[in-house]
């Protein structure tokens, strides 16, 4: 019998040998004439223990981590191909404690499925979302999606059916629909392992969003620094094309929906969703000013619906579950789960998806176990480089939109990136202007002249020169960046580097009375 | 000289070819330049004039968005390109250090290539893989929880390998 051994091809897991690992263990099953099946998954997310090799038996799928090569020839001495125990066994997967206490939703088959296999995707519950949303009305879909209270996983939070409404409501001979993947954000992989992982529910959660609202075209704008998404991305939409889940007449229903992914050029400002078109057009990504909103007049000029990865990829489960289903998860207005990326110096880096209202400390020690350093954790950045820093005073903080407002924080696209004692935040500071002004496009004041100025600022507050004088500068400085850049970059840059100014007043040469 | 005048007729052939297949697309000009950045390693201001031509834009214009982007070179880069992450995750776990040490080594700054022309390093701000900080990415490869040492290693072998993986 033919035994299916399961080996990532998820970036972070080549990053740590995971090709390695697989051609070794195909060349010792040939060697030792067993008859192995190897399928390249996605990751199931338990980085510290990639390269996580799973094999499939009787008793369900049973995993050993972290594998490398030279473990390779003792794994099948101790014979792992029939889930016997092992030095790195760590029994049955779905048994996992860390991964046993996670909803995952939109990560339901992330590591399970074979990431291009659309007859595996089939198997494992995928399109039928879609089947469900052909048998219903443009109005009817985008109601769905409005009732189960997703909202945006940008930064803003904005109610995805919304701003499909919006776009449902426009008349127009051309509508599209564009899933922002420039997921720029340090912290952040949860994107990149949905589109390596489980492509098909962000083409399933496009071509619902398409069917919804009328719109004929997608594009994926994905970041070019990652050439393994992009590559399973294109494999996938070839399938779904040839399979008849993509391009005119889908699935017999009359609807038409073609897709294609188009490759970002590294400028973080890309993100925000105008500069993301201009760039699409095939322009400089200056941010456009609002209005028009982009579900008016967006790509081309024709009214678009502009989502996350995350918030497209979660429309399918929607769809198939009800909107109930999805907002009987989480808390207060935050419905629903969040897939939380955690990185930085943890011991125990990855994809925990859990309903809204976790808290930090739940997830910084029950799940990342401390610090990989053994150091104390003395700050968190939350939502990338223009999110705020925590101290740890507020740990205890839920996820949740509304608490994370409260403390002049954001949630983002649930980044956790945590820092021992050892950092220093004013350099940190420091680098936020600095980051701002690499990423800046331009075209407003504030920002464009502001960062340069921020990192002048810092290295005379850090020098000791009219000290109160420019923490007072840094201080003006942040509240014309917050208040008159044209969008996020300059205007949340304020955010970590007032954060780090107000909670690490030490820092930057103050008493920590200054607080 | 002879053999630097065939390559640049070669480049034009090449890059004439790219324009006819992708000016009919719409928002053509990033699709285009990303291709002539694959095919010839970067994209040559001597194309800029029949860029614009073919997709009605000033050599301006294409100027400006060939350096508004990091990923876009206009010279040719080493015969591989390192990239060591500086975003806040890589910084939590150690990648100054590693800054600095592929800079002592390698004997250059960021946006230099060594004098061999073996390696270019360039900074980048995030290659999504958070969870195993730092990263190094050395043309299309990733790796992770990456040490002084592994880069070595890394550089080492960048050095005698001839191509582009």
């Amino acid at each position: 019998m033919v035994t299916k051994i399961y080996i990532p091809r998820d970036s972070s897991a080549l990053a740590v040998g995971a090709e390695k690992v697989a051609l070794a263990i195909a060349a010792e099953a040939k060697h030792r004439g067993l008859d192995v099946e190897i399928i390249r998954n996605g990751s199931r997310g338990l980085y510290w223990l990639e390269t996580m090799v799973e094999v499939a038996t009787g008793q369900g799928r049973v995993a050993y981590g972290p594998v490398k090569v030279k473990d390779v020839a003792s794994l099948f001495d101790a014979d792992f191909i029939h889930g016997k125990a092992h030095a790195l066994s760590l029994g049955l997967t779905e048994e996992i404690e860390w991964l046993k206490k996670q909803q995952r939703l939109t990560f339901a088959r992330v590591g399970i499925t074979d990431p291009v296999s659309i007859a595996d995707y089939i198997a494992h519950d995928g399109y039928k979302g879609l089947k469900k949303a052909l048998k219903l009305s443009g109005a009817e879909i985008v109601k769905t999606v409005t009732d189960s209270g997703l909202r945006g996983r940008g930064g803003a939070a904005f109610p995805t059916g919304i701003k499909w409404n919006t776009v449902l409501g426009c008349e127009s001979d051309q509508k599209y629909i564009v899933c922002n993947a420039d997921e720029g954000d340090s912290g952040t992989y949860s994107d990149r392992m949905i589109m390596e992982g489980d492509p098909f529910v962000l083409i399933e959660g496009m071509t619902i969003a398409g069917v919804a609202v009328g719109a004929t075209q997608g594009y994926i704008y994905i970041r070019s620094e990652y050439p393994h998404a992009l590559a399973v991305l294109n494999e996938a939409i070839d399938a779904a094309n040839q399979a008849g889940y993509l391009g005119d007449d889908i699935l017999g229903s009359g609807k038409t929906f073609r897709l294609e992914a188009r490759r970002a050029a590294g400028a973080y400002v890309c993100g925000e969703e105008t500069s993301l078109l201009e760039s699409l057009e095939g322009k400089r990504g200056l941010v456009r000013f609002k209005p028009p909103l982009p579900a008016i007049e967006g790509l081309f000029g024709k009214p678009t619906v502009v989502n996350n990865v995350i918030s497209l990829a979660t429309v399918p489960i929607i769809l198939d579950k009800g909107a109930q289903f999805y907002a009987d998860y989480g808390m207060g207005r935050s419905r629903g789960t969040l897939p939380i990326q955690l990185a930085g110096n943890l011991k125990h880096n990855g994809l925990v998806e859990l309903a809204f209202g976790a808290t930090l400390r739940e997830l910084l020690y029950d799940y990342g176990g401390g610090s990989a350093s053994g150091k104390p954790i003395r700050a968190v950045q939350v939502g990338g480089p223009l999110g705020a820093y925590l101290p740890e005073s507020q740990f205890d903080t839920p996820l949740d939109y509304e608490e994370f407002a409260k403390l002049w924080a954001v949630l983002g696209h649930g980044g956790i990136v945590a820092f021992d004692d050892s950092v220093d935040m004013a350099k940190m500071a420091r680098y936020a202007f600095e980051f701002c002004a690499v990423e800046s496009c331009g075209k407003c004041t504030p920002c464009r002249i502001g960062s340069t100025r921020g990192v002048e600022v810092i290295d005379k507050i850090t020098s000791g020169k009219d000290h109160a004088k420019n923490i007072q500068l840094v201080r003006d400085l942040s509240d014309t960046m917050l208040n008159g850049s044209l969008c996020a970059l300059g205007g949340m840059t304020p955010y970590p580097v007032l954060s780090a100014l107000n909670h690490f007043p030490e820092d930057f040469g103050l008493s920590s009375e200054a607080k | 000289m002879s053999d630097l005048q065939t390559t640049q007729e070669v480049s034009a052939a090449v890059i004439d070819a790219l324009i006819v297949k992708h000016q009919q697309q719409p928002g053509a000009l990033l699709p285009l330049l990303h291709a002539i950045q694959d095919t010839v390693g970067y994209v040559p201001q001597s194309c800029y004039a029949s860029i614009s031509k073919a997709l009605s834009l000033s050599i301006a214009e294409v100027h400006g968005v060939v350096t508004f982007y990091h990923h876009f070179r206009t010279h040719q880069p080493g015969r591989h390109v390192m990239q060591i992450c500086r975003a806040e995750s890589c910084q939590a776990m150690g990648s100054e250090a590693l800054e600095a040490h592929a800079k002592a080594c390698l004997n250059v700054d960021y946006h230099q290539t060594t004098a061999d022309g073996a390696i270019t390093l360039e900074p980048v701000y995030c290659l999504g893989n958070c969870a195993l900080s730092p990263s190094v990415m050395v043309d299309d490869e990733i790796y992770g929880r990456v040490s002084p040492s592994e880069l070595d290693a890394l550089i080492a072998e960048a050095k005698v390998s001839e191509v582009k993986a």
